[in-house]
C-alpha cells in the first residue's frame, strides 16, 4: 500500500509538471502580449518595455518557465518582492500574490463541496438504492423518472429560479453568500443552503441512476443469491453483499466529481455570484492573467490527481481482489 | 407476490412418507415476450440418505425447480404452483422468514460456479460461518471454529491458515469444496447440487463426486444432484428424473434409467455421450433439432418435434396428445413396453458401443 502511494504520487507530479508546462507554452502561443494588461490604458512602447522587464517576460520562454517551477518549490524575488515557497508568481493583473489568493479563495469553494457532496451523496445513494430494491414499483418509476428529469436541468437555470421563488419573493431563504464558518457558522449556512440545494439537485440525479443502475446488476450477481440460498435476510443480503460492489462505479464518479468540485464549480459559482476558485480561473483567464490562470490550473489538477489516488485506494479497501496487484 | 394455490383435496403426505415430496409443480415466468412454462405438473419424492439425478438439457426446467424448493425465485415476476414438502411442512407456505430459516439449515444448495457464487469481497471463512451464525445463534469465534473444522473436512489442506483467504486466492477445485463446506455448515437434511461439478476439470470432478457421497454418508442427507451430464448421475445418484420442456419425461432407478431406458429423449441423451472404448471415428450422435420455447410449448408429446420414432405410435397421437408419466417406473411415451424395448435393443444399444 506505501509503495503505491509512493508511486502513485510521484506520477502525480510528473502530471503536474507536464500540465504546467503544456499551459505555459500555450499561454504564448496566444497572439496577445500579456503585458498589456499590467501597463493600462495609455500604454506607450517605452512603457510596454519596462513592465516587460518587469515582469520578465523579456527573457526566452523557457527561461521564463524555468524560473517559475524555481519558484514553486523554493520561493524566488519577483516585482521588487519576496514570494515564498510554493510560490506561483503574481498577478499581472493586479499584483497580487497568486498562492494567497488562491488560498483566501479555497475556503468557499471546498465549502460548496463538502455541503453538497453529503446532499447528493446521502439523497442520490438512498434514492437509487430504494428504487433498485424495489425496482418496477412505483416508487422507482418515479425516482428514475424524476432523476431523468433533474438530470436535464442546469445550475444555471434551476438557480435563478430558486433564488427568485425562495428569496427575492418569498424571502424564506437568505441571498446566497459566503461568511467563513469560522466567523459565523450559523451565517455560513443560510449563505449556502440554496447553492448546496440547487448544486446537489444536478448531482442526485446522476448518484441516483447510478447507484440503480449498479445496485441492480448487483443483486443479480450469482453470489448475492448464493447469500440468500444460505439463509441470509433481505435486507442483509442487501446491504452487506450487493452494496458492496455497487460502490465501485459510485466512488469513480465520485472522486472525479469532488476533484473538480475542489477545482471550483465555475458555473455554481457564478451562477450565484460566489468568489471562489472557480470564479478566480474564470477572471483570470478572462484577464489573460497568466500566473493566476497557471496558479488555479495546477491547485485544481492536483486535487483531481489526488482524488484519483484516493479512489484507487477506496478499490483496494472495497474489493479484496484489487489488493494484490 | 407469489401465488400460491393448492388443491384443497389434496390429501397431506404424513412424516413416515418421503423426506421430500414435490406435488404437480408448476413454475411460470412471466416475461415481456408471455408466459415461460418453465415447470409443468413436476411429481418426484425423495427419501433421507438418498440421491436424485435429475437429467435435461438446459432450460429443460432443472434449476427453476430447485430454486422453488428454496423459495428463491424472484416473487414479482413468479408464480409458483403445486406443493413442495419438506419434512412434513410445505414450502411454498411458508413466510419469507421461515424460508430464510429453512434455507442454508435444513435445505441448502451447492452452485455450479464458485467462483461466481462466492462473494470476492469476503473472507471463505467468513462466508462459511455466517449461515452458522444465523441458524445456531453461535457467537463468531464459534463459527469461525466450525468454518475451520468444515474447510478440513471437506479437504482443505491447512485450514487454519486458509479460512482467512479470499475466494480469489483458491484454486477451482478448493473453491468447489469451500462452497460445499459452506452448504453443509449447518448440517443440512437435503442438499441441492446445482451442476456441482460442471465448472471443474474431469479428475477434481471425481474427488468432489466422492466427497459428496462421504459427506452424505456421514449427514444422512438426501441430495438433489442436477446435471446434464450422465456420467455424474450413474456414480452418484440412486434415482434418476429425466426432464424435457418442463416435464418429467421418465423417471426410475439409476440402474434402470441407463440400462434400460425407455424414452427416446433419455436414448437421444444417451447416444450423444461419446464412448471411451468406442470407435475414434464414430461420430457423436448429438439429438436433432433445438429445446423448445417453452413460451410456446409444441402440442401433444413436447419432444415430438424431435423424435425420430413418431411413425411408430403412428396416426396424430404424439402431436395432439400428451403422454402421461405413470407412477414409480415408467416414461411418458405413446410407444408401447414392447416397441420401446424392441427399439431399445435393436437401434440404440448398437450405438452405444
Amino acid at each position: 500500500m506505501l509503495q503505491f502511494l509512493i508511486r502513485r504520487t510521484f506520477g502525480a507530479f510528473l502530471i503536474l509538471v507536464l500540465i504546467s508546462a503544456i499551459t505555459y507554452f500555450m499561454f504564448f502561443a496566444i497572439p496577445q502580449d500579456p503585458a498589456l494588461l499590467a501597463c493600462g490604458k495609455n500604454c506607450t512602447p517605452d512603457a510596454l518595455a519596462v513592465v516587460h522587464k518587469n515582469l520578465g517576460l523579456d527573457q526566452p520562454v523557457p527561461v521564463q518557465y524555468w524560473h517559475y517551477v524555481v519558484g514553486i518549490v523554493m520561493g524566488r524575488d519577483i516585482q521588487g518582492g519576496h514570494c515564498a515557497a510554493p510560490c506561483l508568481g503574481v498577478s499581472f493583473a493586479n499584483g497580487r500574490n497568486v498562492w494567497s489568493t488562491i488560498l483566501d479563495r479555497f475556503p468557499l469553494t471546498l465549502s460548496l463541496m463538502v455541503g453538497g457532496a453529503i446532499v447528493f451523496l446521502i439523497v442520490g445513494l438512498g434514492a437509487g438504492m430504494l428504487a433498485a430494491y424495489k425496482k418496477g414499483s412505483l416508487t422507482d418509476k418515479i425516482f428514475s423518472g424524476g432523476s431523468l428529469v433533474l438530470s436535464s436541468l442546469q445550475i444555471y437555470f434551476l438557480g435563478p429560479l430558486v433564488v427568485l421563488a425562495l428569496v427575492i419573493s418569498t424571502g424564506w431563504l437568505e441571498m446566497p453568500s459566503y461568511t467563513p464558518i469560522s466567523e459565523n457558522p450559523v451565517a455560513w449556512f443560510s449563505g449556502l443552503v440554496i447553492p448546496w440545494a440547487v448544486m446537489a439537485t444536478i448531482f442526485t440525479a446522476q448518484y441516483t441512476r447510478m447507484s440503480r443502475s449498479s445496485m441492480i446488476e448487483q443483486l443479480q450477481e450469482e453470489h448475492v443469491r448464493a447469500a440468500r440460498a444460505k439463509g441470509m435476510s433481505a435486507p442483509y443480503v442487501f446491504f452487506r453483499y450487493a452494496w458492496r460492489g455497487s460502490l465501485i462505479p459510485i466512488v469513480t464518479i465520485l472522486g472525479i466529481d469532488i476533484g473538480a468540485l475542489l477545482g471550483g464549480g465555475i458555473v455554481t459559482e457564478i451562477t450565484f455570484n460566489l468568489a471562489g476558485i472557480g470564479r478566480l480561473a474564470r477572471d483570470s483567464v478572462i484577464q489573460k492573467d497568466l500566473p493566476m490562470t497557471l496558479g488555479v490550473m495546477l491547485f485544481s489538477s492536483a486535487f483531481i490527481l489526488l482524488c484519483n489516488i484516493v479512489v484507487d485506494a477506496c478499490y483496494a479497501f472495497i474489493d479484496p481482489r484489487v489488493r494484490l496487484s | 407476490m407469489t401465488t400460491l394455490t393448492k388443491p384443497e383435496d389434496a390429501p397431506a403426505p404424513t412424516a413416515s412418507e418421503s423426506f421430500l415430496s414435490v406435488r404437480d409443480l408448476n413454475v411460470r415466468f412471466s416475461t415481456e415476450g408471455g408466459i415461460v412454462k418453465a415447470v409443468n405438473g413436476l411429481s418426484f419424492d425423495l427419501e433421507r440418505g438418498k440421491t436424485l439425478g435429475i437429467v435435461g438439457e438446459s432450460g429443460s426446467g432443472k434449476s427453476v425447480t430447485n430454486l422453488s424448493i428454496l423459495g428463491l425465485h424472484a416473487p414479482e415476476t413468479t408464480t409458483v404452483e403445486g406443493e413442495i414438502w419438506v419434512d412434513g411442512q410445505d414450502v411454498t407456505d411458508l413466510s419469507r422468514k421461515q424460508l430464510e430459516g429453512l434455507r442454508g439449515n435444513k435445505i441448502s444448495m451447492i452452485f455450479q460456479d464458485a467462483l461466481t457464487a462466492l462473494s470476492p469481497y469476503y473472507t471463505v471463512g467468513r462466508q462459511i460461518g455466517e449461515p452458522f451464525r444465523k441458524h445456531t445463534g453461535a457467537s463468531k469465534s464459534e463459527a469461525r471454529a466450525r468454518a475451520i473444522e468444515m474447510l478440513g473436512k471437506v479437504g482443505i489442506p491447512d485450514p487454519k491458515n486458509r479460512v482467512d483467504d479470499y475466494p480469489h486466492q483458491f484454486s477451482g477445485g478448493m473453491r468447489q469444496r469451500a462452497m460445499i463446506a459452506m452448504a453443509l455448515v449447518c448440517n443440512p437434511s437435503l442438499l441441492i447440487a446445482d451442476e456441482p461439478t460442471t465448472a471443474l476439470d474431469v479428475t477434481v470432478q471425481a474427488q468432489i463426486l466422492d466427497l459428496l457421497k462421504d459427506l452424505q454418508q456421514e449427514f444422512g442427507s438426501a441430495i438433489i444432484l442436477i446435471t446434464h451430464d450422465l456420467g455424474v448421475v450413474a456414480n452418484t445418484a440412486d434415482d434418476i428424473l429425466v426432464m424435457y420442456a418442463g416435464r418429467a419425461v421418465e423417471r426410475g432407478t439409476t440402474r434402470e434409467v441407463l440400462k434400460s431406458p425407455q424414452h427416446p429423449y433419455t436414448w437421444g441423451l444417451l447416444s450423444s455421450m461419446p464412448g471411451l472404448s468406442g470407435d475414434v471415428d464414430e461420430p457423436l450422435r448429438p439429438i436433432p433439432g433445438t429445446p423448445p420455447s417453452l413460451l410456446n410449448p409444441p402440442s401433444g408429446c413436447p419432444f415430438h418435434p424431435r423424435c425420430e420414432f413418431v411413425d411408430l405410435v403412428g396416426g396424430s397421437a404424439c402431436s395432439t396428445e400428451r403422454p402421461a408419466l405413470p407412477a414409480g417406473r415408467g416414461s411418458a411415451c405413446h410407444l408401447t413396453a414392447e416397441q420401446k424395448r424392441q427399439v431399445f435393443i435393436e437401434k440404440i444399444q448398437p450405438r452405444l458401443g
